[in-house]
Formats: C-alpha cells, structure tokens, sequence
C-alpha cells in the first residue's frame, strides 16, 4: 500500500481551477517530485496537503488514512512535515528553540504541569532536547545553537527550516523548493541532505522544484504539472522528455514554427 | 565575559543562568523585602504602586510581546478584578480566598473576549478590545446594585490570617509576593512548549500550524493568562487606592498598560518591569517639575496623557527594544568591555521577505 494518496483533488479560487483533479500515489521511502511552469499549482498541492487550503473534490490519504477535512493543526500529528517556498521560520527566536517548537506535535504534558515547570515537564524537555541535537548533529548546525534566525544568513535559513520539519520526525516530508535562493554549491548540500534523509531516515519525500539537477540527483518519480492538471509521471527521464512536457516549459509554437 | 560551559541540558531550561544570576536576583529580593523597613510610608505606598502596575505588564507583555497579539483593552480587565476582589470581600469571604478567585474570574473573562476575536489581528483586534473596556466601563457604571455605580465605593480592609492589612507596608508585601508569583509563572510558560506555541504564532502563523499548534486554543489560552493576571494585579489596586469609582478603568489607563510594555521593550520580562517603573515614576517627576517649567506649560490640562503618548512615538521609532533593549546594551558594554564596537548593537537590515498566506 503506497504511503500517501491523493484522489482526485481539486481546488477553485473562484472561476480558476488551482488544482484540476490531480490524482498520485507515493510509495513508501521514495522521493516524488513536482514539477511545472510557475502558477501550474505545485504549492497549492502542498498547501491542500496541509490542509491550509480546503480541496473542493478529492481525497487525501497518508497510511490507509483518510485526512482531508483534518483541522490543519492535527496534520503534524499526522506524521506530515512541511517547509515553505519563502522560509516561514521563527525569526526572533533561537535556532534551537525553533527546532523545539518542531517538537510541539510530541509535546503531552498538562497545562498546570507546565506552568509550575515540574518535573514531568522537565524530564519532558530534556528528551526534547536531545531529539533536537540528534537533528542538529545531523545538519552540522552546531555553530549556530543559540544564533537569533533573524541573523543566520539565508542558506542557513533553509537548513533550519529542513531540520525544523525533520524535529516532527514524519513519515512524510514535503520539501516546497529546497534550492529556491540557494548557490550552485548550497543547491548540491541540499541534495545529499534529501539523499541522507531518504536512506538513513528512512522518510518518504515530495518535493516540488525547479532546479532541474537536484530533481535528477534525488528523485525516484516525477510529475509534471500545467494549469494544474498532471501532464505527465515517470522517472526524472520519461517525464523530461515527454512531448507535452516540453511544450509547457518551451511554449506551443515551437511545433507550429517547426 | 562570562563563557557558559554546558555541561547538561537541565543548565539550558534552568531559571538561574549562573551564580551570577543567584546572587544579583537574591540581592534584589532582599532589597525590596527590607525596603518598607528602611524608607517611609509615602515611598513605600509608590513602590507598591510600581509592583501591581509591573503584574498587569507582564501579563499584558505574554499576550503582546510573546503571541503578539495587542489589547487595548486591559484596563477593562484590571477594573474586573477590582470590583470582582472587592465585592466578594464585601460580602464576607477572606481576602486570600477574594485575591485568586479576582484571578480566576478574569482570566474566565480574558478567554471569553478571546475566543470570538481569535480571528483578528493587528488594528481589528486593537478596536474589538477598545470597545470591549468601554462595554466594561459601562457596566460598572450601570451595575449600581453591584458596583456602586457612579458613586463608587470604598473598599473594605483585607485580612490575611487576621493580620489587618490597612498600611501601604501590608499591600506592599502582598504585591510583592503576587508579582513573584506571576513572574515565576511566566518565566515557567516560557521555557515549555507553551511559551514558545505562542512566539511561534507571533513570528508565524502559517508555520506555527504546519507544526501542530492550534491557533485558536493557545491564543485564547494567552489572553486567559494575561486576563488572569492583569485581574490579580486588579485586586490589589483596589486595596491601593481604597476606592473604587468605574472612572479609573477608562482607555487612558489601558493606553499606560501599552505603554508599560512598548516603553519597558516587547518580548522580555524584564521590559515588563522597567516599562512599570516607568509609567509610574512619570507623573512623579511631572509634579515634581510641574511648577518650575517655563510659559506655563506645567499648568496645561493634559500634560500627563500627550507625554505618554510622545514617549511610545519616539520609544518605537528611535528605540524599538525599549528600555530593555538599553539594558542589554549597557550590559553588553561592560562585559565585553574593550572590544565593544558602535556596530556591535546597530540594527542589520534583512533583505528576505515572506508572504503570508493570510
């Protein structure tokens, strides 16, 4: 049984169908990219996937689940990660506390508990804790602990913003332009980490891209989108070279003048 | 400079940093305990004054300075627990069981306006809490029966365990130790996952949700707190000024509760306490130079309210951390004193940007 599903989903604003009945499958442990032209409703996917967007039609599923009118806040429990395009980091706290914040979705100790700051919280924090080394050791952050986001340089940013989601520890991550605003050789770091993730992790993997040399470095299986319908799915490969594919990205007339 | 050397997670959750921390914080407690001791019942009376203005910052600075959210309308909620403390003394019950329940009355009142204005923010959120202090401002005029209307009334002598507390020492001590209280409490929120639900809202909304934090839930959770203690501090400004008229409870004093915690610097508890000393000793250094000032300024009406109001302008454009961020500076300085630059604590622009959703 694949890890997540989506069936059929579709979103209106208004008059403009986002996302046109878009259906995929991904398996367990792979990493599933999506690609497609500006505006052809890749982060509007994920923004259905966590349930920040309602679907108009469809079905979202992760492990035999069903989630799709699951309140936005319960996705995370969910076992679902997700960065953003425009990093949405916590920029006036620390690097670790934001990693903590990651924990959130783990966090079980009572409301009185907290505020006295006994010992079941205490014992709790310092397990979140180490989970948040654990992630910092994994990412080499450790130069930057206790930085203030607001004065880490943005290549950094995005980094923090992988091992923020990683701190959820999901079965699923959605990755929304890992390389967006990153150099050639930041772009490539950002590679082997996807890479490290699927084998050492073990955790299933979207992304949407446009670097099209991370999506061949990483991906099992790509989709392609236009207008948010699907043109095409297969291997980084197949889907390059699908004609229609190509004509999305180059523009109809190149066949006519052709 | 001091290099902490960690050598356990328990230092990084820890209230007290270092011995440093122990021994200048106990120095204070002390200070403060010993006070009504050393000084006379006017300085006494004014100090006391400056720790229930300081409760009520500090629960205003968790809703505005920690999740972000303003109200103006926590004189509203002070005036609450007045009248709630008061009236329930009136009618009999012990001061130590009048003071928590003002408490928990309040905060019940905070997560009652809360919840139905958790779709809000910025400049909505400011009016919907604007016009919830003059519905409460109201009310306490109207309520006659209960309130005393526009008469007010005096409000008896509270007791703690048949000690009568009818000097400016006994309020004094009680606000001491609420202020603690409060302090402790917030610092605890602080370090758990609760405190930082709600920077995670003020930094970030969208994120804050990707990560499992339910929006609704914890900011009405916050204006319950805040609520909560701003109506404590409530409770003991009735002892303070012994008489309750609903006039004292208006938007000015909901504008000085901004003030505390724009002036005293947003996100820190420190700030919360330097913004109450502040906003008390203000009005002092008025009377004080009210008479000496040149072309009859000191005579004009409303001296008091535009001086509060130039402050939080000049105070958020030219010194956004507030006296606070003074503070750190000035601490700054002296720990790294030979190698501090101009540009250690000048501002860096950041040039990246993110949308909101919403």
């Amino acid at each position: 049984m694949s890890l997540f599903e989506a069936q059929g989903i579709s979103v209106r604003f208004g008059g403009i169908r986002a996302v046109d009945d878009v259906s995929f499958k991904v398996e367990k442990g792979e990493v599933f990219s999506i690609i497609g032209p500006n505006g052809a409703g890749k982060t509007t996917i994920f923004n259905l996937i966590s349930r920040i967007y309602n679907a108009t039609e469809g079905k979202l599923i992760v492990d035999g689940q069903e989630f799709t009118k699951t309140p936005p806040d319960q996705v995370a429990r969910m076992g679902i990660a997700r960065t953003f395009q425009n990093i949405e980091l916590f920029p006036n706290a620390s690097l670790l506390q934001n990693l903590l914040i990651g924990r959130h979705c783990h966090a079980k100790v009572g409301l009185l508990s907290q505020l006295a700051f006994m010992g079941s919280t205490r014992r709790a924090e310092v397990k979140h804790r180490e989970k948040a080394e654990d992630v910092i050791a994994f990412l080499g952050l450790q130069r930057y602990r206790d930085s203030l986001i607001a004065n880490l340089p943005y290549g950094v940013r995005k980094v923090v913003e992988l091992g923020r989601a990683l701190c959820i520890e999901p079965k699923l991550l959605l990755l929304d332009e890992p390389s967006s605003g990153l150099n050639v050789e930041e772009t490539e770091g950002m590679g082997f980490w996807i890479e490290d993730i699927k084998k050492d992790l073990g955790i299933t993997v979207i992304m949407v891209e446009h670097d099209m040399a991370l999506v061949n470095q990483v991906s099992d299986r790509v989709m392609a989108l236009n207008y948010g319908k699907v043109l095409a799915m297969g291997t980084p490969r197949e889907v390059q070279t699908h004609p229609e594919v190509v004509k999305a990205y180059l523009g109809g007339e190149l066949e006519d003048a052709a | 400079m001091r290099y902490l050397f960690r050598t356990d997670y328990k230092q990084d959750t820890a209230l007290a940093r270092h011995g440093g921390d122990v021994f200048w914080y106990g120095l204070l407690t002390l200070a403060m305990l010993a006070i009504p001791l050393l000084m006379g019942e006017f300085y006494v009376g004014e100090l006391g004054g400056v720790f229930i203005f300081a409760i009520a910052g500090v629960g205003l600075m968790l809703l505005v300075g920690y999740t972000g959210l303003i109200s103006l309308g926590h004189a509203a909620f002070l005036g609450i627990g007045a009248y709630t403390n008061s009236v329930l003394l009136e009618r009999g019950m012990p001061f130590v069981v009048t003071l928590p329940v003002a408490g928990l009355f309040t905060a019940f009142c905070g997560a009652a306006i809360g919840l139905p204005t958790l779709r809000m923010s910025g400049l909505y959120l400011a009016i919907a809490t604007l016009a919830f202090g003059s519905i409460v401002g109201t009310v306490f005029q109207k309520w006659s029966s209960v309130t005393g209307g526009f008469d007010g009334f005096a409000v008896p002598t509270p007791t703690i365990f048949g000690i009568g507390l009818d000097g400016a020492t006994g309020i004094y001590y009680v606000s001491l130790v609420v202020l603690i209280f409060v302090l402790w409490i917030s610092a605890n929120m602080l370090r758990s996952p609760m405190g930082r639900a709600m920077v995670a809202i003020r930094d970030s909304e969208v994120s804050a949700q990707s990560m499992g934090i339910n929006l609704a839930r914890y900011k009405a959770m916050a204006f319950a707190i805040s609520a909560g203690m701003t109506g404590l501090a409530g409770a003991l400004f009735a002892h303070y000024v012994r008489f309750l008229a609903p006039d004292a409870f208006d938007v000015l004093l909901s504008v000085q509760f901004v003030t505390i915690v724009f002036v005293g610097g947003l996100g820190s508890l420190h700030g919360a306490i330097f913004g109450a000393i502040f906003v008390r000793l203000l009005p002092q250094f008025i009377a004080i130079v009210r008479d000496d000032l040149p072309f009859g300024i000191g005579r004009l009406p409303g001296l008091e309210p535009s001086l509060f109001g130039l402050v939080l302008v000049l105070v958020i454009l030219f010194q956004p951390g507030g006296i606070n961020g003074i503070w750190q500076k000035a601490k700054h300085a002296f720990t790294a004193f030979p190698f501090k630059r101009q540009t250690s604590s000048r501002r860096q622009k950041s040039y990246a940007k993110s949308e909101r959703l919403r």
